[in-house]
């Protein structure tokens, strides 16, 4: 947008003004540019709004409405508003008092009669194991009491007076609830309003997430060790014969996942090909358990993410001229030196990007796991699926998925802050 | 104005095209099944008939049985199915979620006529089938008796398949264990149990190979990498007669479980769906899947109608229930069924 500056001002010469007019005339030069540069912007970002609503819409709404799952859940508080009310006053110990039985006892009635009971007994199952048919029964008893006074129903249904069950309806009736981001981590609110571990037997979220971190970082760096010398050799070779590689890398990247991941079982199968190789040169003397195990996980998805890694490594490859490495030689480098201070830093970008793109796409694999991997192999996307298909609660699945996003903007974070993310250069 | 009359005619056409293809919608019934033999059989013995006797279209679709499709249509209010057939546990999970229908039984079937627990609030029984112990007698040199065997490693050394879900598991830990089949939920119900049921699991743990889809145990036993598996009977008795396999089933200490059917909450034609369910609760109907596949009917009074050939096969045969066996209790899977599965995956993972 240099237009918009006149040449004539520029063309004037500098030693007929004074100091501080050049200084005024510098001001108005940038001036004049940033407003251009800004109205380049906003053109530019006008181009592009169909498509940034469209991801608005499609994409940006519906993850934050289903995220904003994992820390709103009113479902208690609207069917126990009596109840909310009387254990506003109570002090966290022991039992409360008998009004409160009594406004949990109309607020069970209520919801039988508006329909949401089962949805209550659900809610407060996720919290309380075992709650879900104590509600029921309770509701029931209720309905047929007929003159008992309810007081004396509730007092018959000894769950209502155990220590575990108050807190954990005082807990339910906040709509806004740091209870499913909580326990995706592993933790719990004690009886004295303190942090603390669940006990070992059903802590598993930690170890999961931990799992997919380290199944993504050696997928990540396994598709490195084979790609990056495949890639050197795709962009040394004569263009035919690169093309035919490149066709090689790509086929199996145009095949359905779960159709490569079912091949991948018959190989790896107890009698499946690969072991009968490793038998037949004498590699391995027993039959391998590769199916169903960590080995055979990190096999299957190296293969299927070769092609992510090796792409954006290629096209960085190609652009750097052989006549460099040549250069560094005639200028007295021994091959590694020319490598690693030639080569190595341009094409690292490419490297990144590449690595990059695996480990995320690492940290979503669902179906892999589910087929090849064993029972200890279950990445965190294996633990979303069943809360959001089988168990049916979303709340679960959207902290542990809130979780997953953030560890993984923090890595991004961490990484682009290190290397930078000008440096990375996607395909 | 030639052209308009064409057009006002080929208006005319359109809108009576549309009118026929609404009064089609109307007797169209859309049934969401999960798909294999067992809706191939659906098909053969209900879809079909009924078809044929009340000259309504099923349109078929499948799914994986994973309710959160369901919820998703609820949740949106465009439900494309009238019925969808549903795991007992699923039914408790998709009736209090609120995204299945309440039956009225009025329109179905006396509720008392089903056998004990195959009558649910918002599902509806199909059949009943047996998880049990299979193995190739081929490679097992002596039988096991009990689907407890499994627990046996000194007398049936090798590895064991069992599905890689605390249900089933558990219940058969505890009987092994020494409780009584009447008391397993009781005992089960407690944290003593609980931790009773996984000490017990632990002493095989290194034995046991897992398997998710029902089609695996029949595969691990084919390629001999176990020497005995759980399973649902129906797979198995399909590789017998099908794939000609040595199989064998053990059936004492099975534990019997229903499918169900239920209706989606706004399912578009649910007078139909009715009609659908009722025919398929008469004992003659209900008896006749299992000349399709060896599951055996739920209503009390349809043994008699089932095909002479197919009877000793199903789970609930007679001959079947002589032994010790356990109803699974579905109600018990809805209070703790969130919670066990944690547990299990966290002690698979120890």
């Amino acid at each position: 947008m240099m237009s918009a500056l006149q040449p004539s001002e520029l063309d004037r010469p500098p030693l007929a003004r004074s100091r501080s007019a050049a200084d005024a005339d510098f001001k108005s030069v940038s001036a004049v540019l940033r407003r251009a540069d800004f109205g380049d912007r906003l053109r530019s970002l006008a181009l592009a709004a169909p498509l940034l609503v469209l991801l608005a819409l499609s994409f940006g709404i519906p993850i934050v409405l289903l995220l904003s799952r994992a820390v709103y859940d009113p479902t208690i508080a609207n069917a126990l508003p009596q109840t909310a009310q009387a254990l506003s006053g109570w002090n966290g110990q022991g039992l409360p008092d008998d009004a409160t039985f009594v406004a949990l006892a109309a607020d069970l009635r209520s919801s039988q009669a508006k329909g949401t009971a089962y949805e209550l007994a659900k809610s407060l199952n996720a919290r309380l194991p075992g709650a879900r048919s104590q509600v029921l029964k309770t509701v029931r008893q209720l309905e047929g009491a007929g003159d008992k006074p309810p007081l004396e129903v509730m007092k018959s249904v000894p769950f209502w007076s155990q220590p575990g069950t108050w807190p954990s309806i005082a807990n339910g009736t906040h709509s806004i609830t740091s209870f499913y981001l909580m326990s995706a981590l592993d933790l719990r609110w004690n009886n004295d309003g303190g942090i603390e571990r669940v006990p070992p037997e059903q802590a598993i979220f930690l170890q999961v997430f931990m799992r997919t971190f380290f199944v993504a970082a050696a997928v990540t760096l396994a598709t490195l060790i084979l790609g990056f010398p495949l890639a050197y050799l795709i962009a040394s070779v004569p263009k035919g014969l690169a093309a035919i590689l490149i066709v090689a890398v790509l086929l199996p990247f145009w095949t359905s996942i779960l159709v490569r991941t079912a091949a991948w079982t018959v190989l790896l199968q107890k009698f499946g090909l690969v072991n009968d190789l490793l038998l037949w040169l004498g590699v391995a003397e027993v039959r391998l358990d590769l199916m169903y195990s960590r080995i055979g996980l990190i096999i299957a998805m190296t293969h299927i993410q070769l092609p992510f890694t090796l792409l954006p490594i290629y096209s960085i490859m190609r652009t750097i001229q052989p006549s460099q490495m040549k250069a560094a030689y005639s200028l007295g480098a021994k091959p590694f030196t020319a490598f690693r201070r030639v080569y190595l830093p341009q094409v690292f970008p490419g490297v990144m990007a590449g690595c990059l793109l695996t480990f995320i796409l690492c940290l979503g694999y669902y179906i892999t796991p589910a087929l090849i991997g064993g029972a200890s192999d279950q990445l965190i996307s294996n633990f979303i699926a069943n809360y959001v298909n089988v168990e049916l609660n979303w709340e679960m699945a959207a902290a542990l998925s809130f979780i997953l996003l953030v560890f993984t903007l923090a890595l991004f974070g961490i990484f682009a802050r290190i290397l930078g993310l000008d440096r990375l250069k996607l395909v | 104005m030639k052209i308009t009359k064409t057009r006002l005619l080929a208006l005319a056409a359109a809108t009576a095209w549309m009118a026929i293809g609404h009064a089609a919608v109307a007797d169209e019934l859309s049934i969401m099944a999960s798909g294999g033999a067992w809706q191939d059989a659906q098909r053969k013995a209900w879809f079909e008939p009924f078809s044929k006797e009340t000259g309504t279209k099923i349109v078929e679709q499948e799914y994986l049985g994973d309710l959160g499709k369901v919820k998703a249509m609820v949740d949106t209010g465009n439900v494309p199915i009238d019925l969808v057939t549903v795991e007992t546990a699923t039914v408790l999970q998709g009736c209090d979620a609120g995204i299945l229908e309440r039956l009225d039984y009025s329109k179905i079937a006396p509720r008392e006529k089903f056998i004990a627990g195959s009558a649910l609030d918002c599902g509806v029984g199909l059949d009943a089938y047996g998880d049990i112990l299979a193995y190739d007698p081929t490679v097992l040199k002596e039988a096991p008796t009990s689907v407890l065997d499994l627990f046996d490693t000194k007398k049936f050394p090798g590895k064991r398949a069992m599905r890689k879900f605390p249900a089933q598991n558990l219940e058969w830990a505890l009987m092994a264990d020494g409780v009584a089949p009447a008391d397993v939920y009781k005992v089960l119900g407690t944290p003593e149990g609980v931790d009773r049921a996984f000490k017990k699991l632990d002493t095989i743990k290194k034995d046991i190979v897992w398997w998710d889809a029902g089609a695996q145990p029949a595969q691990l036993l084919a390629s001999q990498e176990v020497v005995m598996t759980t399973a649902w009977n129906g797979r198995i008795q399909n590789a017998i007669d099908t794939d000609k396999k040595p199989f064998k089933i053990v059936w004492n200490n099975q534990i019997l479980e229903y499918d169900m059917i239920a209706i989606p909450k706004g399912a578009k034609s649910p007078d139909l769906a009715y009609k659908y369910l009722a025919y398929i609760s008469q004992p003659e109907n209900n008896a006749k899947l299992a000349s399709y596949i060896t599951y055996g009917p739920v209503r009390t009074d349809a043994a008699s109608f089932v095909a002479a050939d197919a009877l000793p096969k199903l789970p609930n045969a007679p001959d079947h229930l002589a032994g010790a066996y356990l109803v699974a209790d579905t109600e018990f899977w809805g209070d703790y069924g969130e919670d066990l599965v944690k547990r299990f995956n966290a002690w698979l993972a120890q």
